[in-house]
């Protein structure tokens, strides 16, 4: 499982490298997403795999005893889909406003701010 | 009132008066006027927060009663109460500088309010203890900014958004990461407690891997070589009000990370960690201040300067002594303040000529000799001619360097200065100096707005403040060297920091 995961967050990292340096605006937009996809499912699969062990302290313990499924990366993955979502959203907004106004998705294309 | 509640107070405050705006929907006249207390407000809590860590050292909140190392918690250490003093100052001249210039249509579409946002997370990110904490302001910061730098919709302002945006948000990608991969080899993400495992903890290289994972994260933030295109390419867009803000408070958070993260956190290896952070900030002076000298746009040379001057805070840390980090922490201090106030400048001259563009204006000095005297002090001040306050944060840095016996650093940045005068000489020659291409009076585009008493004093009266803080911290840099001094001593001795916040030594 660890493995498939590795393998997955090291795809997504390579589709998203390769997409943000795509001329079209589109694929920057799935290159942005597919990034954020790939650091929380890193997250994830370094806050260590535990099946079938929940965080809850057992009656009349004091502490959790091992192995536990460590919650803490999960509420940070949750914190961080929430965060990209909006700013995801805000970008696609953003593009598509750039598609109507530069009249072109070619991002060669946008570099009237970048000239001396 | 707890002592220790202050350090929440600077990211609530402005949330309040973010959440007061948004009750008047889409008053403007509203706005203005809590966003201009709420900056009083700011100031006023923010100078309580410095004298209350000046009394009685570092302060600590933990939020929600959670005790640190589990829940998050806020700090406010002396390096970062300045922090926060200085953005209090610059939210107040941006509040009144904004009331004489921005458009009724940006104000009604809640330009003030996401101001106020930008606020709470550059503050929230000064003050936080928690490295996902500090992820979390830094997109709270970044969505307002993406937001401001947007707002209005020009082209230009799009296709500088367009390439903000995505490297911003690839940095954030590669912070979440590295966050996550720290507390993989940590278990913790408190800044405290990782100051105090990470000396004990194996794996090294892996703790390398990741400091250079911040490293680029923050750099990107902090626009540093080569990570700053982004910078030149969208900060001359937006208004001037929105850019001067920006180019005082954004890049700075990048560098306050970097200066906390590699003095507190990351000091395990600072042969390859500040070597790489010396070869950064050399070329990020050398390019910033080469690609000025290329520009012919008013604010497209002061972006590429904020890139030069970047170099110069890099260069304070990457030193890594006491002196060094001190210079560095005065660099920040007063290059918020030129800076902002060179972008106010320019947006005052823009008003008055109608474009940016140096080819297309001129004459300012003849028609307004006043305003001459006030573009030099922040443009002599930033090239670091003395008695100004730029000339003691260079001098600081480069004495730091020359007691290391590293001239390459030194001569760098004294080179990187004389350029700075250079092209702030060329500002200077074609907008104040030349006769004006288009005839007395003329003006060009559509920058130009009608002479306006009101106004005119709202967007001056920020440009005589700053310019006066300049003078102040040039004329009287002791008590201001003797702070950074202390935040510096107070960043190198993490023992201070670890006891405040954890209760253990």
């Amino acid at each position: 499982m660890k493995l498939l995961l590795a393998l997955i967050v090291g795809l997504l990292y390579g589709a998203g490298t390769y997409l943000i340096l795509r001329r079209s605006l589109v694929k920057v937009i799935f290159g942005l997403i597919f990034l954020g996809h790939a650091a929380n499912l890193l997250i994830f699969t370094i806050g260590r795999l535990t099946k079938g062990a929940p965080a809850f302290v057992p009656p009349g313990a004091v502490s959790l005893s091992e192995p536990y499924a460590d919650p803490l990366p999960q509420a940070l993955i949750l914190t961080a889909i929430v965060i990209g979502f909006g700013v995801q959203a805000f970008a696609i907004v953003l593009f598509k406003r750039a598609y109507q106004s530069v009249g072109t998705d070619d991002l060669d294309k946008m570099r009237s701010t970048d000239t001396v | 009132m707890n002592l220790h509640q202050i350090v929440i107070l600077p990211v609530v405050l402005p949330l309040f008066c973010a959440a007061m705006m948004l009750l008047f929907w889409k008053a403007a006249a509203a706005h203005r006027i809590i966003n201009l207390i709420g900056s009083m407000l700011s100031l006023l809590v923010s100078g309580m927060l410095l004298a209350g860590v000046r009394a009685h050292g570092i302060l600590t909140l933990a939020i929600g009663g959670w005790p640190a190392p589990f829940g998050v918690v806020m700090v406010a250490d002396l390096f970062s109460a300045l922090m926060v003093v200085i953005t209090a100052v610059v939210a107040f001249a941006t509040a009144l500088y904004s009331m004489g210039s921005m458009d009724p249509g940006r104000e009604k579409y809640l330009y003030y309010p996401l101001l106020q946002f930008l606020l709470m997370g550059i503050n929230g990110a000064f003050l936080t203890g928690d490295i996902f904490n500090l992820y979390v302001w830094f997109e709270v910061m970044l969505i307002a900014s993406f937001v401001l730098l947007a707002l209005g919709g020009e082209r230009g302002q799009i296709e500088g958004a367009i390439k903000y945006v995505t490297l911003n948000l690839l940095s954030s990608a590669i912070f979440l990461a590295a966050a996550g991969m720290l507390y993989g080899i940590a278990g913790t993400l408190n800044m405290a407690d990782l100051a105090r495992m990470i000396p004990a903890l194996g794996q090294k290289q892996l703790l390398t891997v990741v400091a250079v994972l911040f490293m680029i994260a923050f750099g990107v933030k902090a626009a540093v070589f080569p990570l700053f295109f982004w910078l030149p390419a969208s900060y001359h867009t937006p208004p001037a009000a929105v850019s001067a803000v920006f180019a005082g408070l954004l890049t700075k958070v990048g560098v306050y990370a970097l200066i906390r993260f590699f003095t507190t956190i990351f000091v395990h290896d600072t042969g390859f960690t500040h070597t790489l952070l010396l070869a950064s900030a050399l070329l990020t002076m050398l390019t910033g201040v080469l690609g000025a000298a290329a520009q012919n746009d008013f604010r497209k040379i002061l972006s590429f300067h904020i890139i030069s001057q970047i170099g110069y805070m890099i260069l304070g840390l990457a030193l890594f002594t006491p002196l060094a980090i001190a210079g560095a922490i005065f660099y920040i201090l007063h290059h918020i303040i030129v800076k902002t106030n060179l972008f106010f400048v320019s947006g005052v001259v823009a008003r008055m000529k109608g474009s940016y563009k140096l080819k297309e204006i001129g004459g300012v000095y003849a028609a307004h000799p006043l305003l001459g005297l006030l573009f030099l002090i922040p443009a002599l001040s930033l090239a670091g001619i003395p008695p100004l306050s730029g000339f003691w944060a260079k001098f600081l840095v480069i004495k730091a360097g020359l007691d290391l016996g590293d001239y390459l650093a030194v001569g760098v940045a004294l080179v990187v200065g004389l350029l700075t005068l250079f092209s702030m000489s060329k500002i200077w020659n074609e907008v104040f100096w030349k006769e004006d291409p288009r005839g007395e009076g003329g003006h060009a585009g559509p920058e130009y707005r009608p002479d306006n008493p009101a106004q005119k004093r709202l967007v001056l009266a920020p440009v005589v403040l700053l310019a006066a803080i300049t003078v102040i911290i040039g004329l009287y840099a002791g008590p201001f060297f003797e702070l950074a001094r202390q935040a510096a001593a107070q960043l190198l001795d993490s023992s201070g920091y670890i006891h405040a916040v954890l209760g253990v030594r």
